[in-house]
């Protein structure tokens, strides 16, 4: 098939090319600041002074960092887990039935948080709940309440993500294992779930890191002696460049790169079985 | 079958119910009590209620002070107007370089396709925060990017158009402050713009060479207006966060730099002013509504055509 594009094909190439790279270059530039100058050992920030490993070393026994980051994975992990339930209990919704009183409202009660400024979202959360504890004695502000703020925000990108992977689904692959004698629970459990496997991971790890992230929800929803990491990097970096604040970054970004790894040669594995199986089961069947 | 649908119609009760039970409790009602406590008045120690009981009689005491206020002093609405422009720059920027930048991914090797779309995704895997927190260090004195502009006296021309105070001086300007900004939400530019121009039927461009199109007008006349839908949602999706920003003007912007989110946080965090606080909120709200409304159409309609 001829490929056209609106310039001379040579050309077109190149462009394409170039504008490409530079676009990498942008995104992933800062990353590299990042993780260079936290070996510098110097501590004026950005005049390179040789390599160093003390950031690491003052890291470990920064406990205002770690208990911090304790915390914050803690939140994260419980964000992430109400988040796929509520999230793929709001995808169902969205996709199984079509029609249901006030279904635009709740699909706009689910998109907005993708886009609401997090200082709104952070605020009338914060003044509800201080209305309910002034009206019932609880909750009190801490790691609860921002569990509670993050899960909003977890909820509406893990609806996005367990919806998009619902709607390529094959609805007629439920129905034969209906017709098959398969129960209700059996055919989501053994049928649905493993095809949208992946969706679900990938929403879990999403709604983790952003939980991890979050500055804005957290500032607003903490209490006294639930300070996040985030909070603690965000402190920090308002008064200027912080050579900690590279470590942790590099630690971090490390996780990340590695973390993405194993998930993708995991998927690639099992992607893989799952066409041997396939193949298998057509061969017995033929 | 008629088990699974009827199953289906037993679950749908609470497969609809908690979720939307959820939403109503932590994000409609929340909006209400913000609307509520903007028409309040600070007391003493705390919000005074809107409804007292006075005498034995209910009474309700809307106060327009806080909106009085906004309207009296014009450094909001000054505050407003430039948080809107700041984020139509962002999102003209992120549309400039997001919409060329998909478009070859969209035309590359289909082998390739996917390791491009994951690069693209990485970044907002790794910390936001700490990405914004990076920009400070390259824009600082004698960081990578200053080096690059200074060496190059584009540092001048920054200067000259006053989107720097002086040369030399990146950071807490205007400058910094788009930077970041394009930075953070180029993504959420392309990854729309992407899947968009990824499912376009490219023999319509075929067909369009065929009756004599040059390739460029076959672009403005047939690609363009086929990837609306990707240029709006994309658009949304930068602009409307943008407006109530408040970390990346915190970290990268100056005292030029007026945005809105940082005035609620001041009102809130360091005044203390709840129901100026939630004013300021609400006509924010007012503000991105109309945008806000115009995503959701368009996230609806994607989500009803994918079915």
């Amino acid at each position: 098939m001829k490929r056209s594009t609106p310039f001379g094909a040579g050309f077109a190439r190149g462009f394409g090319r170039g504008w490409l790279g530079a676009g990498y270059v942008f995104l992933y530039l800062p990353i590299v600041a990042l993780v260079v100058y936290s070996f510098n050992d110097s501590p004026v920030p950005n005049l390179w002074k040789g390599f160093t490993l003390k950031w690491y070393v003052k890291l470990a026994s920064d406990g205002e960092m770690l208990g911090g980051l304790w915390l914050s994975l803690k939140i994260a992990f419980f964000t992430a887990c109400s988040s796929l339930v509520l999230g793929t209990l709001a995808a169902f919704a969205l996709v199984k039935y079509r029609r249901f009183s006030g279904r635009t409202l709740f699909s706009g009660m689910v998109n907005a948080p993708l886009v609401m400024p997090e200082v709104i979202i952070g605020l009338s959360l914060l003044l509800m709940l201080v209305s309910v504890q002034r009206a019932l004695g609880f909750p009190e502000r801490g790691a609860m309440t921002i569990w509670f703020g993050h899960l909003l925000l977890g909820m509406a990108y893990a609806t996005v993500v367990v919806q998009a992977r619902l709607q390529g689904l094959n609805p007629q692959l439920e129905e034969a294992a209906m017709d098959l004698g398969a129960k209700p629970f059996q055919v989501f459990a053994l049928v649905t779930l493993p095809m949208i496997a992946q969706a679900l991971m990938s929403a879990w790890l999403l709604t983790f890191t952003l939980s991890l992230d979050d500055v804005v929800l957290s500032a607003f929803l903490n209490g006294p002696g639930s300070t996040t990491m985030p909070l603690v990097i965000f402190s920090r970096a308002r008064l200027g460049l912080n050579p900690s604040v590279n470590a942790v970054a590099t630690v971090i970004i490390t996780l990340v790169a590695i973390g993405t790894v194993v998930a993708s040669i995991w998927i690639a594995r099992a992607e893989r079985e799952r066409a041997k199986a396939i193949a298998q089961a057509q061969r017995d069947d033929g | 079958m008629k088990t699974f649908f009827g199953w289906l119609r037993r679950g749908r009760t609470s497969v609809i119910g908690v979720p939307y039970l959820w939403l109503v409790v932590f994000f409609l009602f929340p909006f209400l009590v913000v609307f509520k406590i903007s028409v309040s008045e600070m007391g003493t120690v705390s919000v005074n209620d809107v409804l007292s009981i006075k005498d034995g009689v209910l009474q309700l005491t809307l106060r327009g002070t806080s909106y009085a206020f906004l309207t009296q002093d014009d450094l909001y609405f000054k505050t407003y107007l430039s948080s809107i422009k700041y984020a139509a720059i962002t999102t003209l920027l992120c549309l400039a370089i997001g919409y060329p930048f998909s478009y070859f991914m969209a035309r590359a090797k289909a082998t390739i396709q996917p390791a491009l779309l994951m690069l693209v995704m990485l970044p907002f895997w790794t910390s936001f925060l700490l990405r914004v927190y990076a920009w400070k260090g390259l824009l600082d004195e004698n960081g990578w990017v200053w080096r690059a502009l200074t060496a190059l006296h584009l540092d001048q021309s920054l200067a000259y158009f006053e989107l720097i105070s002086a040369p030399g001086k990146l950071m807490n300007t205007p400058f910094s402050l788009v930077i970041g900004m394009v930075y953070t939400y180029l993504p959420f530019m392309i990854l729309p713009l992407y899947s968009n121009l990824a499912k376009m039927d490219l023999r319509l461009l075929e067909a369009a060479s065929d009756l004599g199109a040059t390739p460029w007008k076959a672009f403005w006349l047939i690609t363009v207006p086929l990837s609306k839908a990707g240029i709006i949602a994309g658009s949304m999706l930068v602009f409307i966060p943008c407006v109530g920003e408040f970390v990346i003007p915190e970290l990268l912007g100056g005292p030029q730099t007026l945005m809105i989110g940082r005035v609620l946080w001041d009102e809130f965090f360091s005044n203390n002013d709840w129901p100026m606080a939630s004013t300021v909120a609400v006509v924010m709200i007012l503000l991105i509504i109309v945008p806000l409304a115009v995503f959701n159409r368009y996230q609806a309609e994607a989500q009803e055509k994918a079915a």
